[in-house]
This record gives C-alpha cells, structure tokens and sequence, in this order.
C-alpha cells in the first residue's frame, strides 16, 4: 500500500538512526556473561555507551579494541588480540563478542581470519567463546545490527543436531530489538502457560531488567546462557518475533531443522489470537483461561478508546518492526498513519497503511508531522514536537528523558491494552486544553455584518 | 591521515604553555601525550568527541559531521550546553554516509549537505567535522570547505578531529586550532572598552556560565566572548579584541589562550568557578589584569566590595549544612582541575574526601590536590590514579564512602551498591559554579545522603531478616 521513498537529501538533519554496531552490541547485551566489543576508535565504543546508559539506567558492559591512526593502516589483529586477552583476563567473561565499525570496516580487516590465527596462537583461551559480526556504519541501521548478530551467534555457537529429541518442549523465541525487557518477560510468561520451555536469544530481559545484583560483575549479569544457546537445535519449533529476525530463524533451520514461524508484531488483537493459536497448536495445550479474560479486557479497551482514536492522524518515527507495530495498531483503532519515517529497508514497508513510507530522518518526520494530532518516536523527537506544538509519546530507543525505558510494555493483550489506554490518554488531555468557552460558537464578523447590513432601516420619526 | 593534521598534532604537543610537555625530553616529547590506549580494557571519547564538545557550545553556527551514522547518530543532543538564544547547535546535522561513498568518496555529498544547510538554516557559519572513516578514505574536508566558502560567501570551517587521532583531549586541542586558524580575528567588535574579557573553556554546561556572568556585570566587566559556551560565532570571530582572558579549569583550551597572547598580547590566567575561595580568586585576578592593561584602579575596590559581600552571603546559606555534612566521607570521581577545585570546595563544608581521581590531572593538579588536602608524598592512597569500576563497587559495598561523586557511566556501580551518587559531570542538570553553585552543590549532597530512599532499601525483605523477639504483652 506505501510507496517507499528515500530523499534525496545529502544532508541528515536530527538523525532518527543509530547504527548497526550499536544494534549488535546491544543484542549481545542480551547473551549472559559476555563482554561486547567494538572493534574500532574509542568514541565508537564511548558513544554507543552513553546511548544505552541513559536509555537504561544500568551499568553497560561494552569494550573497544581502541584503534588508532597506526593500527587502522596496519591492520587491527594485534588490537584485537590484546583485546581479548585482556578481556579474558579481567572480566573473565563466557562470551567475547566482537562486532565490526565503519573505520574497520573501511579498512577491511579479516576479523574471521585473525581469530582463527589468534585461537592456534592462544590455545589457552580455548575456553573462552568468541562471536564475530560485521557491522558496517554505512550500512543499515540499528534493527539490522542486532538481527546480524543474532544470527552470527546461531551461526558460530549451536550445535547442529542430527536426532531431533521426540518429547521436546523446548521453543527457540528471537525477539526483536523493539521489545523491551519487559516485553520479553510478558512473552515468557504467555510460552510458558501452554507448558513449553522457550529460550530467549537474545535476552535483554535477564541482563537489563533493571534489578540490583548481589554483587559486583564485569560482564553482562543475565540473559541467555552459553548452555542454552549450544542446544537451541533441540528446540521443537521457532518463533521469531518482528520481520528482521526472519534471517536468524531461518539459519536456525539451516543449521539445525527447526521449523519457524516469524510474527511480524505481538501487538493488536488479531495478531495476538495468531499467536495464542499457533502456541495451542504446537504445545497441544488449551489456551489459558488467563489469556481469554485478558482478551475480553483488550476488546473493552479498544471499545472504550475508539472514540478517542477515530479521525486522528498520527506521524510516527521508527525502525521498521515498530513502525510497522504502532502504525498497524493506530490504524485498527481508527486513526490514520499520516507521516511514517523509518531508517532501514524492511519488507514490511510497503505493506504499510499509509500512503508513503521515507527512509529519512527527524526533519522528514517533523515536515510530515504538520496538522497532526500525535507525534512518536524516541526521545530526540521532543524538541520536533514542541515546535509543533502536539503531544508526543515517546517510543524505541533512545528514551533517555523518562524513567523505565525498559519497563514499558506493549505486546500482548495486557500490553496492547496498556499503550492503549496511554495514547487515548495523551488524546484526552489535548482535548482538555481546548475546553468549550461561551465564545466557542461565536458567529464570524461577516455573518454579523451581513446580519446588520440586512436590518431593516427604523422607522425614522414617530409621531411626537 | 592528512600531513596537515599530522603537523597540526605534533604542533598541540608542543605547546609551550604545559609544564608536562616542557618536562620532558624532545624525543618524548615527539611521541605526543596520547598513550596508548589498551584494547579491551579501556574507556572514554575520541578526539572527534573532544572536538565537538569544545565547538558545540557556539550555538548559532550549524555543526555537520561528516560520517558514517554512528558518530552523530549515537551521540547528538547528549550535553546540556545551554543557549541564551539560537539553538541551531542542537540539530544534528550528518551526512550519513553510505557504501557507495565510502567507495567514491564523499566530498561531494559533504559539498551538497552544505548547501542544502545553507539554504535552509542560513546559519553565520558551518563547522565541518571530519571522521574516522571520512579520512581514512581521503576526504579532503579543507578543500570542501574552501570551495564551499567561496561559493556560498560564508565562513564554512574544517574541524579536522577524526576519532582515531586519539583521545578527547587531544581533540578539544584540534578543535580550537581550527577556531585558531579560521574564526578567531575575522571580525571586529562594534566597540570596546578597558572591562573586555574572554573566557576560554568554559561550555555553559545546565547554564554554569549564566551563574557567574552576574558577578562579572557587577564588577563592570563585560564578557567580549566565552569561547565557547553559550558563544555566537560572530563573538569568538572577535574575541581578539579583548584585554584579558580567564582560562577556566582544565587544559583543553590552553593552546587558545597561550596563542592569543602570542598573536594579539591577551594576556590570561587559569582560574575555576568551583569553590568559594576559588572564584573569589578569579574574580581578582581578573581585575588585576584587566587593570594591568590600562583599566582605572578602583575596579579592584568594587571587586573587592563584591566578594565580600557575595562570600558572606554564601557562607551564611552555607552553615547549616556544616552540622549536617560534617564527618561524610566522599570518593570524587572527575577529571583535571575539577578534582582539585571540587576538592576544595567540599572542605570548606567539613566533608571529608576519601579519594579523589588524578586520572587526567596534570602534574600541577596533583601538586594542588596534595597541598589542599594536607597530603605527604607517601600519602598515595587518596589520589586514585585508575580505579576500575570493580574497586570501586568494592569500596562503595564496604561503606568506605558515604558517597560518590562522579560522571553519568558510572553511576550505576554506586547505585547497584545502594551508596548515594551525585552526577558531577557533564550530563548533569545542575549548575555548580560560582557561589550561587557552591551552595547548590552542597545542598544537592545533603539531599541525597539524606533521602529516606537509602534506608528502605538497603532493608532486607522481611522474609529474609533474621527472626526479630516478639514482645509478648
């Protein structure tokens, strides 16, 4: 339905985009005790480290291979090498997970042959697991980032299986870089009702849930294991959650045999009932009365909220697999997607219901957003809505201006229900700054003129 | 990278004006201040970052960075440097580069970014920022510039500061060459008079500036140009017209202060606005130089009268935290001179310092640090020269501070060992110069030793306590 469009523009203004090693570092944030590298210039590291500490609110374990000038020309093996040596030595991670920038890239270092040579140089570090991914900064976008990942660490770390164990009841779930922790602990909680055990690659839920270890922990504390992660072949089935892990769903299958099934979003009445219905289907388990009485209250609140919705039009900034989540969302409650900026090809765009999807930045958004009643994105589009002078939610990453970025839920029938209710309030409390004033009606100027021009002339005289 | 920047970088470390480089021999000298950096065991910006933070407070002018998305996508819009009008310096401008011009080079993308800004912000000036990647593949940023410059008939400036030149120091170096080299004596100011300062290196961080600028029109003294906090590019332009500079705090800017009084006799001192005694001596020095430099005499009477006024009202405000504050023990994590000037600062309020980070201070910082806090050359244990984020989590569990003191990033290793934090850096929202920050700052610690918040949840859940007596009655 959209017709994707990229500006012309040789100049970005108010980025909506991060960039793809940014997207895998925070994927590996996701693998539990594991130490992120980016392997590049320090500031690579140091910028996408203040992006996720004020997105989060946690310590953010991440690491650099700090190139230089020097070490850019000659090639970054030594620097990488030392890199993981002292990794290994302070931090004493499970997982050193390395992914590529545009200085190294540009360069064109041969990271899978420089580990295959430190690993005969090291063979002390044979215990520890490495992961390589390369990760381009002129290429794609954040979303991509963490899917290449991913699926680097199907790739490198499970174990590819022959016999398939018969009883399993075991899921693989690939989230996608746009559900939150939160979002992930209400997907567990709806896999596990129908009496399946799924793991989560990656897991942001276990490492970035915002909670107070008991002590403290170089590396990542939570998140998936290296034990689960080697036996994820074993899983009797995959469900991939936003189109950008179809790629990681699909080397999973490559390499092991597990069939897949990918949601494109867990948000909505219609693509939740898929979701409950496929997990009855492939558990053979009934569906929860839990999940029924929550559907009915999702069904109230779309009833209730509809009113606020209906004729609205909405301009929203996003990676695809948001973009594509709220947007559909806002259309089935009755809105319209009046402006839609994205940052990544995506097939999922032209299935879109707009008229045009840009591959652009803030300013795009902020021109389209003109005459609309609701403004999203993440939290660098505050200053685009106060000039304005709409409300704005904020969503994705970053969101560094409120609390709980982590703990903000949207899948689900509960979560549907929440962002829901969340934007018809941001509706309400508009309309409650244009409360109704005994001037509200008044008739304009000509009307009163054309009244007054029409008066019959008063009598002149009356007799004295 | 470019035989320009490799002399331009050689240049900043040999700058006269730093006891450190003087110090050593020609050879080390030669090597530069840069060291290297540890793969996987280290931390921090890069120079473009330096260059930026240096650059972006001039907050009229359009700051392009010319990359791949990383380098502006990951870390606009993340300083409070405050504007008292424009606010063009909080879009963030890039150009995005993609596969293609990483192939065919992207001079000509930056040439069009250029123009499309022009058109459409108009602003007085674009300053261009160049990056690991674009000078890697050979962009050659100062020739856009010129071209650029002369077609659109405005000043576009180079800032040539890719990341892997080295660490964010050498960057705030490089980008205040660049206002050396192209700004800075372009313009001429409307008037002048014998009160006109600058100050250098001060970025107007939650509005620090605006804190000491009320003392300074007290005084009669005006501020010709704070290069760069809060700054038009029209007055950096024509900063060389003023009698005297303030350099504030750190070294990053020392190359901008020692250069213009080579080039244009300023001359100028260093001085911080944190701390009671500390501003009150700059605020002196200030007029000393200013008088030094023809002003008639009885600046230092007003000045004098102002300190006196302003010191006693600060202490007043300040003397029922005395009380509260005294005994507390704080571990201050920072960088250069706000160690030693923050240092101060706490005690004069009886707080006790358990450690403070010597990190990226200069040999002269840490000779201050040891003097003010009464230290013997033996006594080491105070001055942390790297504490790694474990030792820190360790000593902050072990109750050997009451609080920390520190920047954004390691916040959460006080938090996650349920110790108070104050954010002293420079995401924070609160301003801390002057007297008017002092008591600020004093006030924040107090707030946040004493919030109720430490006590509930430092309780173990009661499920967990050990069985308490129960009192039978």
């Amino acid at each position: 339905m959209a017709k994707v469009t990229i500006p012309k523009k040789a100049c970005a203004v108010n980025p909506l985009k991060m960039s793809q090693p940014l997207g895998a570092s925070y994927a590996f944030l996701g693998m539990n005790r594991c130490m992120p590298v980016m392997h590049g210039s320090q500031g690579c590291t140091s910028f996408g480290l203040v992006v996720l500490v004020r997105h989060f609110r946690e310590a953010i374990p991440l690491q650099t291979t700090a190139m230089n000038e020097a070490t850019t020309i000659m090639g970054g093996m030594e620097n990488i090498e030392k890199a993981i040596l002292n990794i290994r030595s302070r931090a004493k991670p499970d997982l050193i997970a390395i992914c590529s920038t545009g200085l190294t890239e540009t360069k064109g270092d041969d990271v899978d042959g420089f580990l295959k040579l430190i690993r005969q140089r090291h063979p002390e570090i044979a215990d520890t697991a490495i992961v390589y991914v390369s990760t381009p900064d002129y290429l794609g976008a954040f979303q991509d980032g963490w899917a290449k990942a991913t699926t680097a660490i199907i790739e490198t770390l499970v174990e590819p299986i022959q016999i398939r164990p018969v009883r399993s009841r075991q899921v693989a779930v690939l989230p996608g870089c746009h559900l939150t922790p939160r979002d992930i602990e209400e997907v567990r909680e709806i896999v596990e009702s129908f009496d399946l055990a799924p793991i989560f690659l990656p897991d942001v839920s276990g490492s970035l849930d915002g909670h107070i270890a008991d002590a403290f922990s170089p590396t990542t504390i939570g998140g998936t294991t290296q034990a689960d992660t080697r036996r994820l072949g074993a899983s009797l089935a995959t469900i991939a959650i936003g189109e950008q892990m179809r790629p990681a769903a699909a080397a999973l299958e490559a390499r092991a045999g597990v069939p897949y099934r990918v949601f494109d979003r867990l948000t909505g009445l219609d693509a939740m009932d898929q979701f409950i219905a496929h997990l009855a289907e492939i558990s053979g388990t009934p569906v929860p009365e839990k999940w029924r009485r929550q559907r009915s209250q999702l069904q109230d609140a779309m009833l209730d909220g509809h009113f606020f919705f209906g004729g609205k039009k909405i301009a929203i900034g996003a990676e695809p697999d948001l973009l594509w989540t709220l947007g559909s969302l806002v259309t089935e409650m009755g809105a319209t997607l009046h402006a839609a900026v994205t940052t990544t090809a995506s097939p999922l765009l032209e299935r879109l219901p707009a008229n045009e999807v840009l591959i652009g930045d803030l300013e795009d958004l902020e021109t389209g957003a003109r005459g609309c009643d609701l403004l999203i994105t993440h939290s660098h589009g505050r200053q685009a809505a106060a000039r304005l002078a709409i409300p704005f939610h904020r969503a994705g990453l970053p969101l560094f201006d409120r609390l709980g970025a982590g703990d903000v839920l949207s899948v689900g029938y509960r979560g549907t229900k929440a962002l829901i209710f969340t934007l018809g309030n941001m509706f309400l409390a508009e309309h409650e700054h244009h409360e109704v004033a005994p001037t509200q009606w008044a008739l304009p100027e000509e009307t009163l003129r054309a009244v007054e021009q029409a008066r019959p002339a008063p009598p002149t005289t009356l007799a004295a | 990278m470019s035989a320009l920047l490799n002399q331009k970088i050689q240049a900043v470390f040999d700058e006269p004006g730093c006891d450190k480089n003087q110090g050593k021999s020609e050879k080390e000298r030669k090597k530069g201040c840069t060291k290297q950096l540890a793969p996987g065991a280290a931390a921090g910006g890069c120079a473009f970052d330096g260059a930026k933070i240096a650059l972006q407070p001039i907050v009229d002018v359009a700051h392009l960075v010319h990359g791949p998305i990383a380098c502006e996508g990951n870390s606009w819009d993340n300083r409070h440097a405050l504007s008292s009008g424009p606010l063009t310096y909080r879009t963030g401008f890039t150009t995005d580069v993609n596969e293609m011009d990483v192939i065919y080079g992207g001079e000509k993308r930056l040439y069009k970014a250029i123009k499309e800004i022009i058109d459409k912000v108009d602003p007085p000036a674009v300053f261009v920022y160049q990056t690991c990647v674009t000078a890697l593949i050979g962009d050659d940023i100062e020739a856009v510039c010129k071209a650029a410059t002369a077609k659109f008939g405005k000043p576009v400036i180079p800032v040539n500061s890719p990341g892997f030149a080295g660490v964010k120091n050498l960057g705030n170096k490089l980008g205040a060459e660049a206002l050396l080299d192209y700004v800075i004596g372009t313009e001429e100011p409307e008037f002048t008079t014998p009160y006109d300062i600058n100050i250098i290196g001060e970025y107007n961080l939650s509005g620090e500036l605006w804190q000491v600028k009320p003392l300074l029109d007290a005084m009669g003294v005006r501020v010709l140009s704070c290069i760069s906090g809060d700054a038009r590019y029209k007055e950096v332009a024509y900063s060389h017209r003023a009698r005297a500079a303030m350099m504030v705090c750190s070294k990053a800017m020392i190359n901008v202060a020692r250069k213009m009084e080579e080039r244009y006799d300023i001359p100028f001192f260093e001085g911080s606005f944190y701390g009671i005694g500390d501003i009150s001596d700059s605020l002196r020095e200030i007029a000393r130089l200013l008088i030094q430099k023809g002003a008639p005499d009885e600046l230092m009477a007003r000045t004098e009268a102002l300190i006196a006024a302003e010191e006693a009202r600060a202490w007043a405000r300040l003397e029922p935290y005395k009380q509260r504050l005294a005994g507390k023990r704080v571990l201050l994590i920072t960088g250069g001179v706000k160690s030693w000037s923050v240092v101060a600062a706490l005690q004069e309020v009886r707080i006790e310092i358990v450690g403070t980070s010597v990190k990226k201070s200069t040999k002269e910082d840490k000779e201050k640090i040891k003097e003010i806090m009464g230290l013997s050359d033996h006594d080491r244990a105070h001055m942390i020269d790297d504490m790694s984020p474990r030792e820190m989590y360790a000593m902050l569990k072990e109750a050997r501070a009451d609080i920390m003191l520190s920047g954004g990033r390691s916040q959460f290793v006080a938090l996650k060992a349920k110790m108070p934090w104050l954010d002293i850096n420079q995401e924070r929202h609160h301003a801390y110069a002057g007297y008017e920050g002092m008591v600020k700052l004093v006030e924040e610690i107090d707030k946040t030793l004493y919030n109720p918040v430490w006590e509930q949840v430092r309780k173990e859940a009661p499920w967990d306590a050990p069985v308490a007596e129960v009192a039978h009655g």
